[in-house]
């Protein structure tokens, strides 16, 4: 069993000036099944996409050892050529096309460039019963739930004649009797001597299937433990211990009455309008406090959060949102705004900011009204307005003037926290409000929450990052498949047992 | 606040020069490129393409392409595309001609019930692009067949004509000399009224960019240095007068030249400084953050539609007074001609970006290139391949400066 498949060593990866993995080791023994765990952000799916092409060789350092000889993958097809297969989290299956389309997609079973049907399909056929999906190969994906989607993606990896499996977040988006059949599979490739690594949030699982544990924390590997006998606690305490000194602004919380209140949130998926995304959640926000929600990936934190604002998510919404008492209509963005709501989102790029604008429009887009009282914008007004922010937030930009695709990350998420302070909102619901962001201008972020709160405003942080939770909040909710598991106050919280409540529900 | 504020603003002062001049190139290379066009065809041209007459021709033979310029470019900022405008133009016109030559209503009458028409289609499309949700693409390419359609119908197939004197005025004819002629020396009589217009655009030019210098100066914003603001001014006051001067040496203004500058005052004052324009430009540029942001963003959309619906029945209206008859091909490729101006003009093909004035610009472009290319005897499928190639360059030239930027 001391034979390694896979050994990757000094591995760091940068972005732009943020360190996502810095000096990370692996060793995968060959025919086991090797779990990584990290919170979100520890660097995991920057490791795989490393080892697997996605970052080609020379965009990191150190290096890569497969099967005994050094790799310089330039692509994902170099490292599938040597029998290296990653399924992402987002599955990559065209669903116009058929299962065997899929299976052959880039690699057909053709003859003088004419696809020989029969060959693909028979093969196709051979390679569903491996995976044990009963289904015809010429069915469309689209036709299929996403746990025998997932099969097919794993039926996929085979076609390729796969050595080392690599599954991210394998059975995030399945029900239980799926992610047991996925797990039932792995066991029954584990004993074909294909290996697997597989990351994965779900402890149980991980303790149930693998063979060795490798923990990664802040782009670091922390250590790696033989999963036999080990609990799960034990793999927790590995996840998030870190210390958390110095990297939030003091700050003396002063916090008044109730401002918003969640009651009785349900939301369902707009793909699939019977699953719950949202389970009967109730939250309460006081002025002056700041208040975290903490959930793993697809736990529910954004759909909740948009689902409020303005019905941005989701259909199906039931609840009520009762705002210093009276219950309010937030139907649209536009009221929710009006009633003093704001959402930043997690995403800057796609639904915060329009980057083929300058500074100034952006920050005036959600507030416009504000300068235009006859319906024609004072442009003077607005450029003073921007120029305000600009100075007061310390956003780094030439000017104003100047198109917020260039800003970094951390001056761009100052540009859309200056958008919504200027709609002069009470509550503020800020999703991952750190995201991407390196660690000097996180702190900047942070003091601009506190002077939020300071202001008397109520701000509830979504955050992947349990110690940004802890460092910031007066109390932290937490949410696990859409349902409140869990409200602790600044003095009880810790990272364990916020991620206990985080992974309730996940543990039958 | 408790961040630092002392560091930033020598940096800002620091960064500024340079990148003012690039966004300046970028912004203003179709004023240049435009600029040099006119004088490659002056010189091509000894000279003809400048004279009184011909300059009053460049104008009234675009001027409905131009009008459709204005509403194609908000509906390109809005990212969308509008492929029905020429179809609408021939209805338009259809509609024009049955309501005064058939049916003998008063021309005011006609062209405002033919304005609304232009309305009417116009939200019929927005509402299946903007509430249900269709490829503005499919809607206006299944407009361009209905609206066709319509207007054989309407018309049964012939030309219905001739217009009243006053829409034939409107698209074809010239201010009254009510103040005489004065004489200009060397450069023989002029008319006294286009010319005190002339001048009078250019003082109120001038005074509302001094007004917003002062605005802009005591809000604490940079501008530019006093020796450049003028030198700018003088240079728009000195193309503006030139061609007064020559469209007075000939016939007078043009009234399509009156409408059209309005037109293009009013809707670049809308495009910058309204909320509903800011909000076109906001769904352009990033359709989920400006719903995030509150606009409304289905609204915006259908009114955009309906705004270039009445474009469309005005230049419609123009074009059939212009040929004095309404044609069941009138209008033909029209949506050609306004896409191509507002991307010349510099508009971005996925929206967010594009200028009122630019969309002219470009519009004229194309018309002086037309106009340059059949003086100097060139046949028209040259002309067609020079105004494609023209086309792709601009748009490859806005692609170019984009990726540089960003690199």
């Amino acid at each position: 069993m001391s034979d390694e498949i896979l050994v990757m060593r000094g591995i760091t990866k940068r972005f732009a000036g943020v360190t996502a993995l810095h000096d990370v080791t692996l060793a995968v023994r060959r025919g086991e099944i090797h779990a990584i765990c990290g919170e979100n952000g520890a660097g995991k799916s920057t490791l795989m996409k490393v080892l697997s092409g996605v970052h080609p060789h020379g965009s990191y350092e150190g290096e890569i050892v497969f099967e005994g000889e050094p790799c310089s993958f330039g692509g994902v097809r170099d490292s599938e050529r040597r029998g290296i297969v990653i399924i992402h989290q987002e599955l990559a299956l065209c669903g116009q096309l058929s299962i065997a389309e899929n299976l052959f997609l880039g690699n057909e079973r053709a003859k003088r460039g004419l696809i020989d049907w029969n060959r693909t399909n028979h093969a196709a056929g051979a390679l569903l019963a491996r995976v044990g999906l009963r289904e015809n190969p010429t069915t469309p994906v689209h036709d299929l739930g996403v746990g025998k989607q997932q099969l097919v993606e794993i039926a996929k990896a085979l076609a390729k004649d796969v050595k080392l499996l690599i599954l991210d977040e394998p059975t995030a988006a399945l029900n239980d009797d799926d992610s047991a059949h996925l797990l039932d599979l792995l066991d029954g490739l584990r004993a074909e001597g294909i290996t697997s690594v597989i990351i994965s949030h779900k402890l149980n699982e991980v303790t149930r299937i693998a063979d060795s544990i490798t923990i990664l924390r802040d782009g670091r590997t922390i250590e790696t433990l033989p999963a036999r006998g080990v609990s799960e606690d034990r793999i927790i305490s590995g996840m998030v211990g870190r210390d958390l000194e110095h990297r939030f602004p003091p700050r003396t919380p002063k916090i008044g009455d109730e401002v918003l209140r969640i009651e009785d949130w349900t939301v369902h998926s707009p793909s699939q309008p019977d699953r719950v995304v949202v389970d009967n959640a109730t939250l309460v926000l006081r002025r002056g406090e700041i208040v975290g929600l903490a959930g793993l990936m697809g736990a529910g934190r954004t759909e909740l959060a948009m689902s409020v604002f303005g019905r941005s998510y989701g259909v199906g919404i039931s609840g009520r949102v009762v705002k210093d008492g009276r219950e309010i209509d937030t139907r649209t963005v536009r009221k929710a705004i009006e009633h003093g709501l704001a959402y930043v989102s997690e995403d800057r790029k796609r639904y915060g900011l329009n980057l083929i604008q300058d500074v100034k429009l952006n920050v005036s887009a959600a507030g416009l009204d504000k300068l235009a009282p006859r319906g024609w914008v004072n442009e003077n007004e607005e450029h003073s307005v921007a120029e305000k922010y600009r100075r007061s937030m310390n956003i780094k930009t030439p000017s104003v003037a100047t198109p917020t695709s260039s800003l970094s990350g951390g001056n761009q998420q100052k540009v859309v926290l200056a958008k919504w302070m200027f709609t002069d909102p009470d509550v503020l619901i800020l999703d991952e409000p750190t995201r991407g962001i390196d660690v000097g201008a996180k702190y900047e972020i942070y003091s601009i929450i506190n002077d939020l709160a300071d202001q008397g405003r109520a701000v509830l942080v979504i955050s992947s990052e349990l110690p940004e939770l802890l460092g910031l909040c007066d109390r932290v909710y937490a949410l696990s498949e859409g349902r409140i598991t869990g409200e602790l106050d600044r003095a009880e919280a810790t990272q364990e047992r916020l991620m206990l409540h985080m992974t309730q529900g996940q543990t039958t | 606040m408790t961040t630092k504020t002392a560091a930033t603003p020598e940096a800002h002062l620091a960064g500024q020069p340079q990148r003012r001049f690039t966004v300046n190139l970028r912004q203003s290379g179709i004023y240049i490129a435009f600029a040099l066009i006119v004088v490659l065809f002056t010189v091509l041209t000894d000279g003809a393409l400048l004279t009184p007459q011909n300059i009053s021709n460049i104008i009234v033979q675009n001027s409905y392409v131009l009008i459709l310029a204005i509403g194609m470019i908000l509906v390109i900022i809005g990212g969308h595309i509008d492929l029905s405008v020429g179809s609408v133009v021939a209805l338009t016109g259809a509609i024009c001609a049955v309501l005064t030559v058939q049916m003998g209503l008063p021309w005011p009458l006609a062209v405002l019930i033919t304005l609304l028409a232009g309305a009417v289609i116009g939200a019929a499309q927005g509402y299946w692009v903007a509430f249900f949700g269709i490829p503005a693409f499919i809607v206006t390419l299944a407009g361009m067949l209905v609206f066709r359609a319509l207007t054989l119908t309407v018309l049964g197939n012939q030309g219905i004509g001739p217009f009243p004197d006053q829409i034939r005025t409107l698209a074809n004819g010239f201010t009254e000399g009510y103040l005489g002629n004065v004489g200009l020396g060397p450069l023989g009589g002029a008319d006294l009224l286009s010319l005190l217009v002339g001048v009078a655009v250019v003082a109120g030019f001038a005074f509302n960019q001094w007004r917003n210098r002062k605005a802009r100066l005591s809000y604490g914003q940079v501008v530019d240095p006093f020796p450049i603001f003028v030198a700018k001014i003088a240079l728009a006051a000195a193309v503006v007068l030139a061609v007064v001067v020559q469209l007075a040496r000939f016939r007078n203004l043009p009234w399509v030249l009156v409408l059209l500058a309005v037109l293009a005052l009013g809707y670049s004052v809308m495009a910058n400084k309204s909320v509903f324009g800011r909000h076109v430009y906001a769904i352009g540029g990033n359709l989920q953050a400006a719903t995030l942001s509150g606009v409304k963003v289905k609204q915006v959309t259908f009114w955009v539609f309906v705004n270039m619906g009445v474009l469309s029945a005005l230049a419609g209206v123009i074009f059939a007074g212009r040929l004095n008859q309404a044609g069941p091909t009138a209008g033909n490729a029209f949506e050609l001609d306004a896409i191509a101006a507002a991307f010349i003009g510099g508009a971005a093909v996925q929206g967010g970006v594009g200028r009122v004035v630019g969309a002219i610009t470009g519009g004229l472009i194309m018309g002086v290139i037309n106009n340059g290319m059949s003086l100097i005897g060139a046949p028209s499928e040259r002309v067609m391949l020079v105004k494609g190639l023209v086309l792709l360059a601009a748009v490859a030239y806005d692609v170019w400066t984009k990726r540089r930027g960003r690199a």
